[in-house]
């Protein structure tokens, strides 16, 4: 759906072609087409002007490069921009200790899922973390936050019978010091940003607790109500980080910009996924890629380096040079993508690849696949050629598929044996007639 | 009617009330100029409504102030709400019982936190005011306390809740709640499901098999497949509504959360793009804050338009 920035510029950066200097005549198509592709990612409408005044301050006077177009150029400009912006201060925490942080935020933005996400990563840091439940309005807030916190093994407290968030709040931090903990985290209540009672409730907790941090947690998707959020919350509480939550979604994130330029407090944290580990650190140039629909290049190749196991990718290596790849390499391989994630999250992590929809069809593929290698015995992945008419009914039965799709998979290894043949007897030419020929039958399962 | 229209203007008037507060003096009797337009431009980008019907709206303006130089601000506010219910046309959602269908089964789903089980308990709570029996079902058996969570809900508003534990299998209460609304002669059944993202394809076969197991019992269930959607995300909920529009077929939304400064203006990108009828918005944080969609108050809210 999204166009990539860059996909989008096309037409604006061709009549830069050729330009030798940039100036603000050149420049005004395609900085018009930017601050589109801003607005259309949610970043705020005045974040987005100003952006592009700066960007365009920047470029306009700039020899072009020899070595790459104007267009690209301009990217790089404004990628660079952006990485700078989102990416001031530091991500760090306080050193105080105890550590005391205030979770605030709107209605659903994700406050207890990060409060107990956030207590199991410092945990991991070496602290002793302890959450208190200061929602005393939602209903069952209190049992979701414990309940997270029995299953991190997090301190606890909360006061089911008390209306007074102050007071709970104050005896939550008795508590945590009497159990020995090192690090509070404080659980609030959802909150418009115009709800003068309420932003005086969380107001007071502050005064009480004192906390070394304030973290405003704030949904990934929001729109252009995203710079009032974090006005409103910063003139109130004195932020001292934002946490982006639900970014293994699909939004643009443009409301993180408006949310950073808005306040200047730094972006400390993103959360990424259901599980209470999918919660990480952040990093300005991979929501700049995402901004900006470059893609999260980076983002890919770290998943790919931490999941791939480097010897097993060698063995694999040596195998494909030496011809010699059997189902179970085909097996092992399948497995080694699985564990980057799904596909469709990795689909998203390529550039210009940041709208490509996989059905799930393509998954389900790739579990048949699966299903079906695993159905074989030892001696069959090793050679498939024994397969005969028996083997593949009693294959297709334990995989729960019909024959013809063991068929089709065992035609298609055959057709990738036959490239790698060739490949290794440097048959290029040859190899790329038989890669169209393979295109036209739908390709290899799953990929 | 009255009554209704104030509710929204109260729901959107909390601090910047309409599209006119922020263009403060553009929609009144003054000229239009220039500088106006500009202004009038970021207060719909401002509202969410998008690159297409910000454009659109915009375009329309233009080409007026064009013919008549004269144009006022009050008569620019006024091409922009026809405009907008041209755009919004046949977006009002009316919940009827659908006939033959004991329970008529409404599902309601989306993305993490935008509302689900609130927007459960609210629409029954107002089904029931309405005179009507209902049951649901909390079948958000993964958020940690998500079943506490509806059960109080109904003990606070005395609906009947049907669930099972955390961690049970969703398309199972699902079939209970069914067969108990079913046996105790209930009108409506309101089924709340687990938040998901629409980027992940197992979440989303889940949502599948729990309609699935809904019709082993009636294969017309659920008749209504609404998406709940939080007024203060941007373009992003056109994506969500896409997603799930795909896998399940949606045939409503609610947009909740309206009672902040948001505009809400991405429901109007949502009908744009897949003729969704819009059923309720969610105004305020009370069970009677859930109130119907209605064109006419939505887009005279938004332009400060009065009644």
């Amino acid at each position: 759906m999204f166009e990539s920035l860059t996909d989008k510029l096309g037409s604006a950066l061709r009549n830069l072609r050729g330009v030798g200097k940039l100036t603000e005549e050149n420049m005004a198509e395609t900085l018009q087409e930017v601050r589109t592709a801003l607005l259309a990612a949610d970043v705020h409408f005045k974040v987005s002007r100003e952006f592009v005044e700066r960007v365009q301050t920047q470029c306009v006077g700039q020899e072009v490069l020899k070595s790459v177009t104007p267009g690209q150029q301009v990217v790089k400009i404004i990628n660079d921009e952006l990485v700078r912006l989102l990416g001031e201060g530091s991500t760090a925490l306080s050193a105080a200790r105890p550590l005391k942080i205030l979770m605030v935020g709107l209605h659903g933005s994700g406050k207890t899922t990060s409060t107990a996400k956030l207590g199991k990563l410092l945990k991991k840091r070496g602290y002793r973390p302890f959450v208190a439940a200061c929602d005393i309005y939602r209903p069952a807030a209190i049992d979701q936050l414990e309940i997270l916190a029995k299953q991190e093994d997090l301190g606890f407290y909360a006061d089911r019978t008390s209306q007074d968030v102050t007071a709970i709040g104050a005896a939550a931090l008795a508590a945590a010091q009497a159990a020995g903990c090192d690090a509070i985290l404080f659980d609030t209540a959802g909150r418009l940003q115009i709800d003068q009672e309420l932003i005086e409730e969380v107001k007071r907790l502050h005064a009480r607790i004192q906390p070394d941090e304030v973290l405003l947690v704030a949904d990934g998707a929001l729109g252009q109500e995203a710079v009032n959020v974090a006005k409103a919350f910063h003139e109130a509480l004195s932020l001292t980080g934002l946490v982006l939550t639900k970014l293994d979604g699909d939004a643009r994130g443009g409301a993180a910009l408006s949310m950073k330029s808005i306040t200047g407090v730094p972006i400390k944290f993103v959360g990424t996924g259901e599980k209470t580990e999918d919660f990480d650190t952040f990093y300005p140039d991979r929501l700049a890629s995402r901004i900006l629909g470059m893609g999260d290049v980076v983002s890919l190749v770290e998943k790919a380096q931490e999941n791939i196991d480097q010897k097993e990718a060698e063995k694999m290596a040596e195998k494909l040079r030496k011809a010699d790849f059997n189902l179970e390499d085909f097996l092992s391989q399948l497995q080694q993508v699985k564990k980057m994630g799904s596909m469709q999250s990795i689909i998203g992590m390529m550039p210009g690849m940041s709208g490509v929809k996989l059905d799930d069809n393509a998954e389900k593929q790739m579990g048949r696949t699966e299903a079906i290698i695993k159905s074989m015995t030892n001696q069959e992945r090793r050679k498939p050629e024994i397969l005969n008419g028996n083997r593949r009914q009693r294959i297709a039965a334990g995989a729960g598929v019909k024959i013809v799709d063991v068929n089709q998979l065992l035609k298609q290894f055959q057709q990738m044996q036959k490239m790698m043949k060739m490949m290794k007897g440097g048959g290029a030419k040859k190899m790329m007639r038989q890669m169209e020929a393979m295109k036209g039958k739908g390709g290899f399962p799953g990929m | 009617m009255f009554g209704l229209f104030k509710k929204f203007k109260d729901g959107f008037a909390k601090t910047v009330s309409a599209i006119s507060d922020k263009t403060r003096g553009l929609f009144s009797g003054r000229k239009i100029d220039a500088s106006s337009l500009e202004t009038l431009e970021e207060a719909l980008y401002t509202a969410d409504f998008g690159v297409e019907t910000t454009e659109e709206v915009l375009a329309e303006i233009k080409a007026a102030y064009k013919k008549d130089k004269e144009l006022r601000g009050q008569q620019a506010a006024a091409i922009g709400a026809e405009v907008l219910k041209r755009v919004l046309a046949g977006a009002e959602g009316k919940l009827e019982k659908s006939p033959g269908a004991n329970p008529t089964v409404i599902a309601m789903i989306g993305v993490n936190g935008s509302g689900k089980t609130t927007t459960s308990a609210k629409l029954g709570w107002r089904l029931k005011q309405d005179g009507k029996t209902i049951i649901l079902a909390a079948c958000d058996t993964f958020r940690a306390a998500a079943v506490e969570q509806l059960k109080t809900w109904g003990q606070r508003l005395d609906l009947e809740v049907i669930a099972s534990h955390t961690g049970g299998d969703a398309a199972a209460v699902a079939f209970d709640a069914w067969q108990a609304a079913k046996a105790r002669g209930r009108d409506y059944l309101i089924v709340d499901t687990a938040g998901r993202l629409h980027t992940k394809s197992n979440l989303m076969e889940e949502l599948a098999k729990i309609r699935r197991v809904l019709q082993k019992n009636d294969p017309t269930a659920p008749q209504h497949r609404w998406l709940v959607v939080d007024g203060s995300l941007g373009s992003n909920s056109i994506e969500q509504a896409k997603a799930f529009h795909q896998s399940f077929g949606l045939t409503g939304l609610v947009v909740t959360k309206l009672d902040g400064t948001s505009r809400g203006g991405a429901l109007v990108g949502i009908y744009r793009q897949l003729k969704i009828p819009i059923y309720f918005l969610g105004l305020g944080e009370k069970a009677e804050d859930l109130q119907p969609f209605s064109i006419d108050s939505y887009v005279k809210a938004v332009f400060g338009l009065d009644e």
